[in-house]
């Protein structure tokens, strides 16, 4: 292949890095945090898959491919609960979110 | 320059300027056009890497399913989103060197690693010429990771089970039909038979 790998790590890391920076950055907004930690998923998701097909194992891919459902089942769950909790408090400010005083 | 480096120095930087402004648009709904085209993107470099099935499955799973939940969300709340960006520059510090030092970590592990010199691989991904990407991939899952697959798709019902019963709720003062409770009722709880006296009415 005529792309080394240490670029497909470099990309992966840098995205890797714009998600971490982004739950930084967007600290009240909770949708932004669920994109940034997409986003970071992504990142791993794109490791797997150079490996695999440097190293000519497709048990890589088929990891990714989990990921991917784990990363949509969260994307749903998280969301409902952000609808939810917009109904009770009408806010999803993250500074809001003491209910349980954590 | 090959082809192939050029077209991925164009996906590559396309996709990290997106993110890059997934995390720093002002309006949440640009955010999440830019995460679609950020994933677009990730999709573009999947089958140039030769996994074209995973490249086709996050298209369809991520801008067709959570980014578009991703947008109903954000439409359907009616949330003041300039309150939320105050502050934002306070954080900016602190966010920038958490991000450098987690990247320059990254930076040494990718930089120094090495790969074993007689590694074998476990599950052998056969010749792209031969068996395409896709049937192989399904050779796999189908037979060696048949129950870590059910186990996702338990994951999947799980998730369905637990947005519904989240987001589901019983509003007050509406008129709804409840099915089990128009056939559960019998004769007896409905009509009432009575003997009226001619000529003095029911009250």
């Amino acid at each position: 292949m005529s792309i080394p790998l240490s670029h497909y790590l470099v990309l992966a890391a840098i995205i890797f890095t714009i998600g971490v920076f982004g739950i930084f950055l967007n600290r009240k907004n909770v949708i932004i945090i669920l994109m940034s930690i997409e986003l970071i998923l992504l990142a791993i998701n794109i490791n797997f898959v150079s490996f695999s097909a440097y190293l000519g194992d497709l048990a890589g891919q088929v990891f990714a491919m989990f990921i991917l459902t784990v990363a949509a089942a969260e994307a749903a769950i998280g969301l409902a609960i952000v609808v939810v909790y917009f109904r009770n408090r009408g806010s999803i400010e993250v500074e809001d979110i003491n209910l349980m005083k954590g | 320059m090959s082809l192939e480096l050029f077209v991925f120095y164009v996906l590559a930087g396309v996709a990290v300027g997106a993110a890059a402004m997934v995390i720093s648009s002002r309006n949440p709904v640009h955010s999440v056009l830019f995460l679609i085209l950020t994933f677009f993107n990730a999709a573009g470099l999947f089958v140039l890497i030769g996994a074209e099935f995973l490249g086709m499955v996050l298209v369809v799973v991520y801008v067709g399913a959570v980014a578009v939940l991703f947008m109903f969300v954000v439409m359907m709340l009616d949330i003041n989103f300039v309150r939320m960006r105050e502050g934002m520059l306070q954080y900016l510090p602190v966010g920038a060197l958490v991000g450098l030092i987690l990247l320059v970590e990254l930076g040494l592990v990718f930089g120094t690693w090495a790969l074993v010199e007689d590694v074998t691989p476990a599950f052998p991904a056969p010749a792209p010429d031969q068996v395409p990407n896709t049937r192989a991939l399904g050779q796999l899952l189908y037979t060696d990771y048949i129950y870590l697959f059910q186990a996702a798709g338990v994951i999947l019902l799980v998730a369905i089970i637990g947005a519904i019963t989240l987001t589901l709720r019983e509003r007050k003062g509406v008129l709804r039909q409840d099915i089990g409770r128009q056939v559960a009722r019998d004769r007896a709880a409905t009509v009432e038979l009575r003997k009226v006296k001619v000529g003095s009415g029911i009250q």
